[in-house]
């Protein structure tokens, strides 16, 4: 038929790009993520990934569990929000085996003054000394116990 | 009405079976957290919050943010007078090692912690062209640093400045609510950190959460409200110049 | 550090470099050389029938080009297919995706292919060794150049032109609706950046193809057609008329509202975007061009100097072109969204995405089309 022969090539074009279609499909069957789309338009097991990443602080629910006599200490005094690790740094390590990780006491004199040293934009009602002042270079722990800042006198835990 | 952490009742039984999925280095799933149960918002209370820099330092020892970058950080504000559109800022390393000095003499002065918003809306999932950033179902914007391809369009469309390019991994990387924490009953780390509760986790979807009670009681307000984002950081006590 | 003012501790530093400040650059190229060969095809505009052949093969070699700025800017360009395999439909970029891949192959490759079936038949049979497989592999198998297949030709490449058009206007359209449509970029966020992406695109087009005319006529010692020059100079000045206009009215929009965003990019225009946008945009790639070619339409000038005035004029544009682009990509990333500080652009010489880069690339489609010129070559021997 020749009107047929004469426009032959246009199909022999449709055919090359539905080849490339099918290939394309194809080769998408097998490329996308198995989990992609299980909860949403994203990879279903990143959420898995994610939450199995390692935990560096332990909370403060684990400290207490060992530590309570600190803990029931911390509870009657200003700092009885301010959780362990906050000062102490993340002892995960620690809690899960407490013989392999001794965690370093901070230095009152370092540790302190990142608080309480007075800043006009802190809020007025935040207890805020300047340490030079206040305690020239004597440290802090020489008055406050650090578990329980308000008098309470002497050094001690 | 102050949020107590002693309120967080909910969290002890939690923590008996997180104690032993603590195991540091060794990954667990939570296989008993529902996501269906759970739809995570944040309170950043500014009446509290003392710029100390414990949050930020404690976000990055947890989820290994490297250096110059922040997925959270603490602004310091300086307001002088009634000038709302023009106030002075500094968040000098994310605000890591506090502030030292001030910005000015006299105005009004403090400190805005800042953080992903995990938006309900959220612009950045909006814009990533593969799905390596997506909203889960208990409310956490999160990224999937396996299918990421680091085109940082997430990171144009944020409104908030909260997503950077991790320098080494090349995939987009912000806050992830502590994902891996909060899904075992653990606080995230700068709630666990902060020592003056400026910072508090919410779980929107437990009826026994004390934000509820909190929303009623407070203003809140949340970070650019015209870009309706549906930002689930709350803010008690945030001046109209925080930008 | 590069600061000035208050930035968000993540926003110092600049995510999208020069690479993509290039790559609306090369779409808008191609978008524009299409235009000007869609105005032969199907407004009859009998005048520029000699560029059309080579409108279409710039349009080509920029468009293969084109997405090798995004590669080298991934973190990752091994996982670029992702956007073909999970597209996710809220995203402009992934939606341009196929955009991008249905303007090259249903459009721009098709268009070719029936315009040159003809002189690939004629090749394939005439050429040895791998030129004559590489003709015949074109060929499809198919040898038929007759009368009525050739007419079909003509009918089906008429319709390609007619869907071709939209597309074009579409795959430039949805670069500006990449930026335009980000809330969170004042700079960015505005309707008009489509519209103001696309006539921009439709200028620098033209202009290239006006320059590659000149010169490749110049590299065979043939005569330039002046009623084709004054005919693409004309459309040149016409599209500029209306980018100018879109330009002016975002500009006195912005002045006049003046929203919070206004007072923090006012001050980054006038001082760290001054030499780039009011200099090299405003001043030498739009103003003197306008002028030159308004002067072109008013005063009768001979050949000569309507030569030199159309290859000035289009250097200038296309200069400019480039410089709108930096301006909307580097400069919406110069600014903080706090709207109280401006950070720098650190751009790298030899780098991934440094300039040595930008410059290779923009240099590779004119290597491409002198290869495609080679093989494909728009004229005869008899005809400019």
């Amino acid at each position: 038929m020749k009107g047929h022969n004469d426009a032959e090539h246009l199909f022999r074009l449709v055919a090359v790009f539905a080849a490339g279609i099918v290939i394309f499909l194809a080769l998408r069957g097998s490329l996308v993520p198995r989990s992609f789309g299980q909860y949403g338009p994203y990879r279903g097991d990143a959420l898995g990934e994610i939450a199995s990443r390692p935990i560096s602080y332990a909370g403060y629910q684990v400290c207490e569990t060992c530590h309570s006599d600190v803990s029931e200490l911390k509870h009657t005094g200003k700092h009885a929000h301010v959780n362990c690790e906050a000062c102490h740094g993340p002892l995960a390590k620690h809690a899960d085996d407490p013989a392999s990780v001794v965690p370093v006491k901070p230095d009152p004199a370092k540790l302190c003054v990142r608080c309480h040293e007075a800043n006009q934009a802190k809020p007025r009602s935040f207890p805020q000394i300047v340490a030079a002042e206040h305690a020239g270079d004597v440290n802090c722990r020489q008055c406050h116990r650090p578990h329980h800042p308000d008098f309470g006198s002497g050094a001690g835990k | 009405m102050s949020l107590t952490r002693r309120k967080f009742i909910f969290l002890l039984p939690a923590a008996a079976v997180a104690w032993k999925y603590v195991l540091a280095g060794t990954p667990e799933s939570a296989p008993n957290y529902q996501t269906t149960k759970h739809w995570w918002g944040m309170l950043m209370d500014l009446t509290r919050c003392i710029g100390c820099g414990n949050c930020v330092r404690a976000c990055q020892a947890e989820n290994g943010v490297p250096d110059g970058y922040f997925r959270t950080w603490v602004e310091r504000y300086h307001v002088a007078d009634w000038h709302m559109e023009n106030p002075r800022v500094d968040s000098p390393d994310g605000g890591k090692s506090g502030f030292p000095g001030a910005l000015g003499a006299g105005g009004k002065n403090f400190f805005v912690p800042k953080m992903c918003n995990h938006c309900v809306d959220s612009p950045c999932t909006q814009v990533c062209p593969v799905g390596a950033t997506f909203e889960s179902q208990d409310g956490v914007v999160l990224v999937d640093p396996k299918y990421c391809l680091g085109c940082r369009y997430c990171v144009q469309a944020c409104p908030y400045g909260c997503r950077y390019l991790h320098p080494e991994r090349e995939v987009a990387d912000k806050c992830s609510l502590c994902y891996h924490r909060i899904t075992k009953g653990l606080l995230t780390a700068c709630t666990e950190n902060c020592p003056t509760g400026a910072r508090q986790l919410a779980d929107l979807k437990n009826p026994a959460d004390p934000i509820h009670e909190y929303l009623k009681t407070h203003g809140v307000q949340v970070l650019k409200p015209h870009l309706a984002t549906g930002s689930k950081v709350f803010y008690n006590g945030l001046d109209g110049s925080v930008r | 550090m590069g600061v000035d003012g208050f930035m968000y501790p993540n926003e110092v530093e600049l995510q999208w470099s020069v690479l993509i400040v290039l790559y609306p650059y090369l779409t808008g190229l191609v978008a524009g050389a299409f235009i000007l060969a869609s105005l032969e095809r199907v407004f009859r505009v009998e005048a520029v029938k000699p560029t059309y052949r080579l409108s279409l093969l710039t349009a080509l070699a920029f468009l293969l080009v084109a997405p090798l700025p995004l590669q080298l800017h991934l973190g990752h360009p091994e996982r670029s297919f992702e956007m073909y395999l999970t597209p996710h439909r809220s995203s402009a970029m992934a939606m341009f995706g196929f955009v991008y891949l249905w303007y090259l192959m249903a459009v721009l490759v098709v268009e070719i292919w029936l315009e040159y079936r003809r002189d690939i038949v004629l090749l394939s049979q005439s050429t040895q060794g791998w030129r004559r497989l590489f003709y015949r592999t074109l060929t499809l198998g198919s040898t038929n150049i007759s009368e009525r297949a050739l007419q079909i030709d003509e009918k089906v490449g008429w319709v390609v032109t007619i869907v071709g058009i939209p597309s074009a206007f579409l795959l430039h359209g949805y670069v500006g609706f990449i930026f335009g449509s980000v809330k969170a970029n004042p700079w960015w966020s505005t309707p008009l950046m489509p519209v103001v992406f696309l006539f921009s695109a439709i200028v620098s087009g033209i202009a290239a193809v006006l320059l590659i005319y000149m010169i490749t006529s110049a590299l065979r010692h043939r005569e330039t057609d002046m009623r084709c020059l004054d005919s693409i100079a004309r459309y040149l000045f016409y599209a500029f008329i209306i980018d100018f206009s879109l330009e002016m009215l975002d500009l006195i929009h912005r002045i006049y509202e003046a929203d919070e965003s206004f007072r923090s990019l006012d001050f980054m225009v006038h001082t760290r975007l001054f030499f780039s946008q009011i200099v090299v945009q405003i001043l030498m790639g739009t103003v003197v061009p306008l002028a030159l070619l308004a002067l072109t339409q008013v005063v009768k000038l001979v050949p000569a100097a309507r030569r030199s005035i159309y290859g000035c004029a289009s250097l200038l544009t296309l200069v400019g072109i480039f410089a709108m682009r930096w301006n909307v990509v580097i400069g919406g990333q110069l600014f903080s969204k706090s709207f109280l500080g401006y950070t720098t652009y650190k751009m790298g010489f030899v780098a991934r995405e440094g300039l040595l880069t930008a410059i290779v690339l923009s240099l590779l489609p004119l290597a491409i089309l002198a290869i495609l010129l080679k093989l494909l070559p728009p004229w005869s021997e008899h005809t400019a």
